[in-house]
C-alpha cells in the first residue's frame, strides 16, 4: 500500500515525510503505464477488426469502416465492429465487477463467475426464455439483473460478508453454481427448442453481437462504471477496517450496498449481453494489483482498460485457433484463466484461513 | 513385561441400529419404486416376482424394466457415498467431494468428448467417463503434494471451472441430437438403465472392497494428522494414494453409469455421521446412505412433476446445493470455517 490515504498518515511528522519527488514520480509512472495500457487496448481493438474467418488488411479495414461502397463494409460494420465494441464494454464490466467484489469481500478469489453471480443471471435468463417465451434482450436484461442481484446477496450472506475466507466464498459459489446448473439443464431438457438457443448462450460468446445489443447494455454498464469509480475512495478506506473507515468519514454500510449494486449492474449487464464468462474478473484485478498496488483509485481505471484487452484477446485467440470455425470466448477465458488461477493459488498462501 | 491387551471389538448399538434401519428403509423404498409406474403392481406382487413366483408379465416388467433402474440407483448411490466418505476423510475436510474437486467434471468431459467427437455407444461413453475422472484424480494427487486441505478444495474449484468451459465448448460443437443426449447425460439420469449399466459401479465397489478392509483403520488414524499417523505406524503416502485412487474409481464409474449425479457424495457421509454418531470415516454407513439418497431422489424425480420425468441429477443438484449452502451457514455459526 504505497499511497493509500493522505489522512491515514495522521501523525504530523509522517504527514511531512514522503518526499514530494517520490510521490510525483510514482504518479507519473502510473499515468504513463495507463497510457501504455490504452495503447495496448487500441492495438487489440484494431486486431479484432482485422482478424477472423476472413482476415483484412489495415487499408481494407479502414475502407470498410469509412466507405459504404467498399467490399469489407458489411464485414466490418455488421460483424466485427459490434463484436469489438461489445467486447470492450463487457470486458470492462466484468473486470470492474471482479475488482469491486474483491475489494468488498477483502478476498482474493472473489469473482462474478466463481461466485455464481453470472450463473444467477443466466438462470434467470433461461427461466424467462423457457417459461415466459421472452426472446429479446430488452426483455431479459431485467431478469439478468434480478438473478445477479439475488445471487450476489445470497453469496455475500452465506460466505459470511466481511469475515469471508476464500474457501467459504468459493464453496458458497460452487454450491450456488451447481444448484443453478441443475436448474438450467432441467429447464433446457423440458424444452428442446430452448436448448438449441441456450447452449450457445450459456457458454459466453461475443459472436452474435449486434449494435442494438451494445446500445441496450451501454446505459447499465455506464451507470455501473460511474458508481464503481465513485466507490474507489470509500472502498480504500474500508480496507482498513470498519472503525478506521468510519473515522475517515466513509460510511461502511452505504459503501457495501452501493458496491453490491455496482457489481450486480456490471455482471448482470455483461452476462445478459454475452452469456456467463468466467475468470476475466479474477485475472485482471490480480494482474493490475501487481502493477499499481492496492490503491483502488488507480486499480479501477487500469482494470477498465486492461480487462477488455484480455477479453478481446481471448476472443481473437478463439477466432484464430479454430479457423474457419471459432472457439467461444467463454471457453477460451476458462481454459486460459483457470490455470492462471491455479498457479496463483499454489504459489501464494491464499487458503491459509 | 508383556501385558495382554484385550482386543475385543465392542459393537456399539447406535451405529449398528442406524445402519440396519437405514438399509431396511432403503430396501422398502426400492420395493415401493418397483411397484409404481404406468402399470401398477402390488408390493406383495413385487416381492413374489423377485423370489421368482410371479406371473410372466410382472416378471418382465419388474426384472427387465424397473429392477435395473432401481439396482443402478442403489449401486451408484453406494459408490458415490463411499467415494465422498473416503475423500472427506483423506482431505480432512467435510466439504470435499468428487464433484467439488472436479473429478465428476473430468468424467463429464470424458463422456461428452466420446459422445460429440467419437460418437460411441453407452459402453464407449462409460469408458470415456472413467478415463476422464481418473485423469483428474491423478492430477489432484500430483497437486496434493503442494496443496492440502482447504487449498486442495480451492484447486478443485478452479479445475471444475476450467472443465465446465471445456464442457460448454463440446456442447456447442455438437449436433442438436447429440447436444440433447449430452445435456441429459450431464444432468445425471437413471432413465432407461439396463443391467449392463449397473455393471461398472458394481465392479468398482468390488475392486475397492479389499482397500476398504485393509485401510479403513489407517485412514481413521490419518484424521489425527500425518505426523501422528506415521508415529502410530501408518504408511501415510501409500494409504493416501490408495484411498484417493479408490475414491476416484468409485466416482468415475458411478458417473459412467448414471452421469454426474451431483451432491450425493457430499451429503451421504454427513447424514451417515449424524445418524450413526460414530467417529472415523463411517464408510459402511455412508455407502448405505448414498444408496438411500439416490433411490429416494430417483423416485421423486419420476413423480415430482406430473406427466414429466426429471433427470435425477436435477433433483439432487437442487436439494444438494441447498444443503451445501445450509451447511456453510452452520459451519460458520459453529466457527469451524
Amino acid at each position: 500500500m504505497s499511497r493509500p490515504y493522505e489522512v491515514m498518515q495522521s501523525p504530523p511528522q509522517v504527514l511531512a515525510a514522503p518526499p514530494p519527488a517520490t510521490a510525483t514520480r510514482h504518479r507519473t509512472r502510473r499515468a504513463l503505464g495507463l497510457a501504455a495500457a490504452v495503447l495496448a487496448l487500441a492495438a487489440v481493438a484494431a486486431l479484432s477488426l482485422l482478424l477472423g474467418a476472413r482476415p483484412l488488411s489495415l487499408t481494407e479495414a479502414w475502407h470498410g469502416l469509412t466507405d459504404p461502397a467498399s467490399g469489407a463494409y458489411t464485414v466490418v460494420h455488421d460483424m466485427r465492429l459490434p463484436r469489438t465494441v461489445l467486447g470492450l464494454l463487457a470486458g470492462a464490466a466484468l473486470g470492474l465487477a471482479g475488482a469491486l467484489a474483491q475489494a468488498l469481500t477483502r478476498n482474493p478469489i472473489a469473482e462474478p463467475g466463481l461466485l455464481g453471480i453470472n450463473a444467477g443471471a443466466s438462470a434467470a435468463v433461461v427461466t424467462c426464455i423457457t417459461f415466459f417465451g421472452v426472446q429479446s434482450l430488452t426483455g431479459y436484461v431485467w431478469f439478468a439483473f434480478l438473478g445477479a442481484g439475488a445471487v450476489s446477496c445470497l453469496v455475500y450472506l452465506v460466505g459470511g460478508g466481511r469475515g469471508a475466507t476464500p474457501v467459504r466464498l468459493a464453496l458458497a459459489g460452487a454450491a450456488i453454481n451447481a444448484a443453478l446448473f441443475s436448474y438450467v439443464s432441467a429447464a433446457e431438457l423440458l424444452q428442446t427448442s430452448a436448448l438449441d438457443r441456450m447452449r450457445f448462450w450459456t457458454v459466453g460468446s461475443l459472436a452474435d453481437a449486434s449494435m442494438s445489443t451494445v446500445v441496450r447494455v451501454l446505459p447499465f454498464i455506464a451507470a455501473g462504471t460511474f458508481l464503481a469509480l465513485r466507490l474507489a475512495r470509500p472502498l480504500n478506506a474500508l480496507a482498513l477496517g470498519d472503525d478506521s473507515a468510519t473515522a475517515l468519514g466513509a460510511r461502511p454500510v452505504a459503501t457495501r450496498v452501493a458496491s453490491m449494486i455496482a457489481v450486480t449492474l456490471l455482471a448482470g449487464a455483461a452476462t445478459a449481453a454475452c452469456g456467463p464468462i468466467a475468470f476475466v474478473g479474477l485475472m485482471v484485478p490480480h494482474l493490475v494489483r501487481s502493477l499499481t498496488g492496492p490503491d483502488l483509485r488507480w486499480m479501477l481505471p487500469y482494470t477498465i482498460v486492461l480487462s477488455p484487452v484480455v477479453l478481446l484477446g481471448s476472443d481473437i485467440l478463439g477466432r484464430v485457433v479454430a479457423r474457419p470455425g471459432e472457439m467461444l470466448v467463454g471457453v477460451v477465458t476458462a481454459v486460459v484463466g483457470g490455470p492462471v488461477f491455479l498457479f496463483f493459488l499454489l504459489r501464494r498462501k491464499v487458503a491459509a484461513a | 513385561m508383556k501385558t495382554t491387551v484385550e482386543r475385543r471389538r465392542v459393537i456399539r448399538p447406535r451405529p449398528a441400529i442406524a445402519l440396519t434401519v437405514t438399509a431396511l428403509l432403503t430396501l422398502a423404498v426400492a420395493v415401493y419404486g418397483l411397484t409404481s409406474g404406468d402399470y401398477p403392481i402390488t408390493p406383495a406382487g413385487v416381492v413374489k416376482t423377485l423370489v421368482g413366483l410371479g406371473d410372466a408379465t410382472d416378471a418382465y416388467i419388474v426384472n427387465e424394466l424397473r429392477l435395473p433402474r432401481v439396482a443402478a440407483a442403489l449401486v451408484v448411490g453406494a459408490a458415490l457415498g463411499l467415494s465422498g466418505a473416503l475423500l472427506q476423510a483423506l482431505v480432512r475436510n467435510g466439504l470435499a467431494s468428487p464433484d467439488v474437486l472436479g473429478v465428476t467434471n473430468g468424467a463429464s468431459v470424458g463422456a461428452l468428448g466420446t459422445i460429440v467427437l467419437i460418437g460411441g455407444g453407452s459402453v464407449a461413453v462409460a469408458a470415456g467417463a472413467a478415463v476422464g475422472g481418473i485423469a483428474i484424480g491423478v492430477l489432484l494427487m500430483l497437486l496434493s503434494g503442494r496443496a492440502q486441505g482447504n487449498r486442495l478444495v480451492l484447486a478443485g474449484v478452479a479445475i471444475t471451472a476450467i472443465l465446465s468451459g471445456v464442457i460448454g465448448w463440446l456442447l456447442t460443437k455438437a449436433q442438436l441430437v447429440d447436444a440433447a443426449r449430452a445435456t441429459l447425460w450431464l444432468t445425471g439420469s437413471l432413465d432407461g438403465r439396463g443391467w449392463d449399466d449397473v455393471l461398472p459401479p458394481a465392479v468398482a465397489l468390488v475392486l475397492v472392497l479389499p482397500v476398504l478392509v485393509l485401510y479403513a483403520r489407517p485412514l481413521a488414524m490419518l484424521e489425527m494428522g500425518d505426523d501422528s499417523a506415521t508415529a502410530l505406524g501408518v504408511r501415510v503416502a501409500r494409504t493416501k494414494a490408495l484411498v484417493m485412487l479408490s475414491s476416484v474409481l468409485l466416482a468415475s464409474f458411478a458417473a459412467a453409469a448414471a452421469g454426474p449425479v451431483s451432491f450425493v457424495a457430499l451429503t451421504a457421509p454427513h447424514l451417515a455421521r449424524r445418524a450413526s454418531r460414530a467417529t472415523g470415516p463411517n464408510l459402511a454407513a455412508s455407502a448405505v446412505f448414498g444408496a438411500a439418497l439416490l433411490v429416494c431422489a430417483d423416485w421423486a424425480a419420476q413423480h415430482l412433476v406430473p406427466g414429466r420425468q426429471l433427470p435425477v441429477g436435477a433433483v439432487t443438484g437442487l436439494l444438494g446445493g441447498g444443503y451445501l449452502i445450509w451447511l456453510l451457514v452452520m459451519e460458520r455459526r459453529a466457527g469451524r470455517l
